[in-house]
């Protein structure tokens, strides 16, 4: 008795692990690989944004780098132009 | 040093306006095609910040221990450049591992090494400006840390595992596509000679704010 109840568990297990182990239905391993180029034209990642993004944001970056590098020794050159200015108007 | 950046300024300029062309014509990689051409302005960035934070290294060294002001200077000028071209490096790898590898962003060595060395600069930079009297020399003491750490970014491709492809993709190109290898040592060429320019214009802002200090202290002198 005993040991017709530890077949029948057996069993249950590895016929059960049988079943469990099934691939999903409907999925890739169904219909096997799909080459990138059948793929709707929807689902491809575009590469040419993230070129031009780059060097895009190579040109804008450098653009405002010179910018500020500019702006602040026209700054400093101002404040050097209106020091010699009071300099010169100042009483000895 | 005047007289070399105009003419210098033409050549960058000629080889600028040359390097889309350029580019455009290098073949394409097998298997990552057009995105791969972002790679003829990743690598020469990273070329220049290579450059720039060696050039801060060695200023901030040498106005740690000699007290040169002029070399403090030159690498205050070159950490700025630094975190600009360690910006685009970051920005366009970012990009390029979006398309190539699927993701924005990955946490593995080279990639995370590259973002630390970034912010050991702009750590330089914000202690610089604003870290209150002797800010130079802590500056340049964290000049000189990120000036270590550089050859770890540089070899961490070799020696841990990372999505980055390792330095050797550099050393057989010339074998593997010789074509490949002439627009990327051009654009390399252009993206240094531009960060010469940059230096230089950014050493010549030190140069006038130090100036412009001096003649406030002879001011209150008088």
């Amino acid at each position: 008795m005993t040991r017709g109840i530890w077949i029948a568990l057996v069993s249950f297990v590895l016929l059960g692990a049988q079943v469990f182990a099934q691939p999903p239905q409907g999925g890739a391993a169904d219909s096997g690989f799909v080459p990138l180029s059948s793929l709707p034209p929807g689902e491809e990642m575009p590469a040419a944004p993230f070129l031009v993004g780059a060097y895009m944001f190579f040109l804008l970056l450098m653009l405002f780098y010179l910018w500020t590098i500019w702006n602040r020794l026209s700054k400093v050159e101002k404040d050097m132009q209106e020091l010699a200015r009071r300099q010169a108007g100042a009483p000895r | 040093m005047k007289k070399l950046f105009v003419p210098v300024l033409a050549i960058t300029a000629a080889m600028f306006l040359y390097s889309p062309i350029a580019i455009g014509n290098a073949p394409y990689e097998s298997t990552m095609r057009l995105v791969q051409k972002i790679f003829y302005y990743h690598f020469p960035a990273w070329m220049a910040l290579t450059v720039s934070v060696s050039v801060c290294t060695v200023g901030s060294a040498i106005y740690l221990f000699k007290g040169n002001l002029r070399a403090e200077r030159m690498a205050a000028a070159a950490a700025e450049i630094t975190v600009v071209f360690g910006l685009f490096g970051l920005v366009s790898g970012s990009l390029w591992g979006r398309k190539a590898w699927g993701v924005w962003w990955q946490w593995d060595a080279r990639l995370t090494m590259a973002f630390l060395l970034e912010l050991i600069f702009f750590g330089y930079i914000l202690v610089r400006n604003y870290g209150g009297p002797g800010a130079e020399k802590l500056a340049s003491a964290m000049g000189i840390f990120g000036g270590a750490t550089a050859p770890f970014v540089y070899k961490s491709v070799d020696w841990w595992r990372t999505v980055h492809p390792k330095t050797s993709v550099m050393t057989t190109l010339g074998e593997t596509s010789p074509e490949m290898w002439y627009v990327v040592w051009f654009c390399t060429a252009t993206i240094l000679l531009f960060m010469g320019l940059l230096l230089a214009a950014r050493v010549r802002l030190e140069e006038q704010r130090a100036a412009l200090d001096q003649l406030y202290l002879d001011a209150e002198d008088l």
